[in-house]
């Protein structure tokens, strides 16, 4: 998983000059920060306001609009269960209960050693292989608690 | 050399195709054996991937679904040569789920090797551009507009109105734009274009580029989907190398570049307008229409927006004529349909047919029924925002005005079935908090209104009031389907009302009962 290098003002602004010549460069950019520091810290929001000519407040609503973009560190690992309908049809929502309950965890928590944030997931179109997951960006069909309990142990190791 | 394929489609990988393909390899190398393997798209019968074909003098016959532990046995029954194995489906082409369907827009999916451009152009592929060079803009225009091509976002709009309004903009900077936002549970049809033939997609934009008059196209695709972003912006990159994007395309004086734009997990940005706002580097909040994006679309310039289905299909319309496409279907309805057939399926996967099969037909014998073996109990059909559908409206058509009568949608063709141990009144539940969670916010009636909702739903569940709250949840959908200012308000009641009028029994359990 990409993100594990410690943030600077001059690497952020490296970043967001690389974009510039982008129609509309601003999700590139938070997608490029966030593979380079693991987060979007709020420094290079400010940077990122800067560059593009509009207020920080402005910039602070498009970075917290999206699911995807967190201004704080996450886990070295990321489990995305899915919750939709069709994952839901068999049994998703019980199973991804249980799972949290026996790792005493809350959707978007992260394990208290660093490794793993859990966080829900709107359908990843593996629909007719549910329930799915995917584990940072491996997709996996058919997931049960024993394969969800695995990946757990997977991101412990690394 | 023997070719084998084995699929590269996200719903493969997550079955387990990547490592099947290095074991395959590995295998064929240890065993001496001369093997090119290609990763293809999936020809949709998803519960048999991994799906491995093998090319014989016969045809091209499946091992499905394969594991890395049946690698050696498949060798040793001689399966390069189309042995006899108990995972042995026979040739693919042949198979009764493939016989059944008429392949249109899906013709090439799985077929052929998707970022190879001379197997795309030996299967028909840039047939259409160049038709579109020889006929002319105008002339393509109204070929769109005769095929009766209509969005397969949800609303059905016709293709080719769109594209005429945005070409009798003045001329000037104008856009084409392909919504790969994909982001209703039970669809699949998009990244499984993109990823087993997503050519298709790049000749469909340059065609509507040439026809409106547009140089510049973008794909806002979903962040959901890694498998698609490698692929598809692989396929970018063949098909400038082949000439057939970037300037004065084959000659015809017709320059047109198109660029993979990634989402960040908002469901609403999947909205045309949303989406737009989102490409700009903005919130992806609704925009008020009109001006339409036609007029005033991308960075305020004339823009079509199309979904992948329309884009992709129609340099088979281009290929073939407008009529072709229009003779099939039925009513207003016209052309194929991928059905998108998941959930609690024996048989799940992508099925392209003909408008006017019966829901039923496609559940209990297409889909083989539940995977859980139970009775069926609904399907929800057209995304998170459609609507549950009972088994007593098994005998409805697949045809957007028969569906809209029945106050349902077919939207993007998914079908999401459950099976009796389904709680329609937690699904209602479900629908009203992923409004809320999903709500750009513009508008009262989607923001406040799904927030509403969840906590009226929570009263009947626990058996508060529950008459008087039912009626207010009524009210509160009438609201919302009417004062909102874009569909995940104005649709975000279909599932709840659905739920409902054809489950009543779901909401007037004893509270203890209805408790998780």
């Amino acid at each position: 998983m990409a993100g594990a290098a410690p943030y600077s003002d001059e690497r952020a602004r490296e970043i967001i000059a690389a974009h510039m010549s982008l129609e509309g460069p601003a999700l590139p950019i938070l997608h490029a920060l966030q593979a380079e520091f693991g987060h979007v810290p709020e420094s290079a929001v400010k940077e990122m306001a800067q560059a593009l000519n509009i207020s920080r407040a402005e910039m602070h609503g498009v970075v917290t609009f999206y699911h995807d973009f967190h201004t704080s560190p996450h886990g070295r690992h990321t489990l995305k269960i899915c919750r939709a309908e069709s994952c839901q049809s068999m049994g998703a929502e019980k199973q991804a209960n249980d799972f949290l309950a026996r790792h005493k965890l809350e959707w978007g928590q992260t394990t208290p050693d660093g490794s793993l944030t859990v966080e829900p997931v709107y359908c990843l179109g593996l629909c007719a292989h549910s329930p799915a997951a995917l584990y940072d960006n491996e997709p996996v069909g058919v997931v049960d608690g024993e394969t969800l309990d695995a990946f757990v142990e997977e991101a412990k190791g690394k | 050399m023997t070719k084998i394929y084995i699929p590269l489609d996200m719903a493969a990988v997550a079955m387990g195709a990547d490592r099947l393909a290095v074991a395959v390899a590995k295998e064929a190398a240890a065993r001496g054996q001369q093997v090119e393997i290609v990763r293809n798209g999936s020809r949709g019968m998803l519960w048999l991937e991994p799906l491995i074909e093998v090319e014989t003098p016969a045809g091209r016959v499946g091992y499905g679904p394969a594991k890395v532990k049946d690698v050696a046995s498949l060798f040793d029954a001689g399966f390069l040569t189309g042995g006899a194995h108990a995972l042995n489906i026979g040739v693919v082409d042949e198979h009764p789920w493939m016989k059944r369907q008429n392949r249109v827009t899906f013709v090439r999916c799985g077929v052929i090797d998707p970022l190879s451009v001379p197997e795309y152009e030996a299967h028909d592929g840039f047939k259409g551009l160049k038709r579109a060079f020889e006929i002319g803009a105008p002339a393509v225009v109204e070929e769109v507009t005769k095929s009766g091509l209509r969005g397969r976002g949800g609303a059905g709009f016709p293709t080719g109105i769109k594209w005429k309004t945005v070409a009798d903009c003045a001329p000037g900077q104008k856009y084409v734009v392909v919504n790969a936002d994909e982001g209703d549970s039970g669809t699949f049809a998009d990244r499984m274009i993109m990823e087993g033939d997503p050519l298709s997609l790049i000749e469909g934009m340059a065609i509507c580029g040439y026809a409106v008059g547009a140089s510049k196209g973008y794909v806002y695709l979903r962040s959901e989907y890694p498998v698609v972003v490698k692929v598809f912006q692989a396929a970018i990159e063949k098909a400038h190398e082949a000439g057939w994007l970037g300037k004065n395309i084959k000659g015809s004086g017709f320059d047109f570049d198109v660029e993979l734009r990634i989402g960040a997990g908002a469901y609403v940005c999947g909205e045309e307008t949303s989406l737009l706002e989102s490409l700009e580097g903005k919130r992806g909040i609704v925009r008020a229409k009109p001006p339409l994006p036609a007029h005033v679309g991308l960075f305020g310039k004339p823009t079509v927006i199309n979904n992948v289905l329309s884009m992709a299909t129609v340099p088979m319309i281009l290929e073939k004529g407008a009529k072709h496409y229009a003779d099939l279907g039925v009513g207003r309805s016209r052309g194929t349909m991928p059905l998108q057939i998941a959930g609690n399926v024996k048989f799940g996967g992508l099925f392209e047919t003909d408008f006017g099969i019966p829901l039923g037909v496609i559940v209990n014998d297409i889909a083989g029924g539940t995977r859980t073996g139970r009775p069926v109990k609904a399907v929800q059909v057209g995304g998170p925002l459609g609507a549950y559908v009972p088994v007593s409206l098994f005998d409805l058509p697949i045809d957007y005005e028969a569906f809209a009568a029945k106050d349902s949608l077919i939207g993007h063709g998914g079908l999401v079935v459950f099976d009796d141990t389904a709680d329609m009144l937690w699904m209602a539940r479900f629908g009203m908090e992923f409004c809320a969670i999903e709500s750009c916010g513009k508008c009262t009636p989607c923001r406040i209104g799904s927030t509403r909702g969840v906590e009226t739903i929570d009263k009947i569940r626990n058996g508060q009031d529950v008459e008087k709250n039912i009626e207010l949840l009524k009210d509160l959908c009438h609201t919302m389907k009417f004062g909102s200012l874009c569909a995940l308000g104005g649709f975000a009641p279909y599932p709840v009302e659905s739920a409902l009028r054809h489950f009543p029994e779901d909401f007037r359990k004893p509270a203890l009962e209805a408790a998780e």
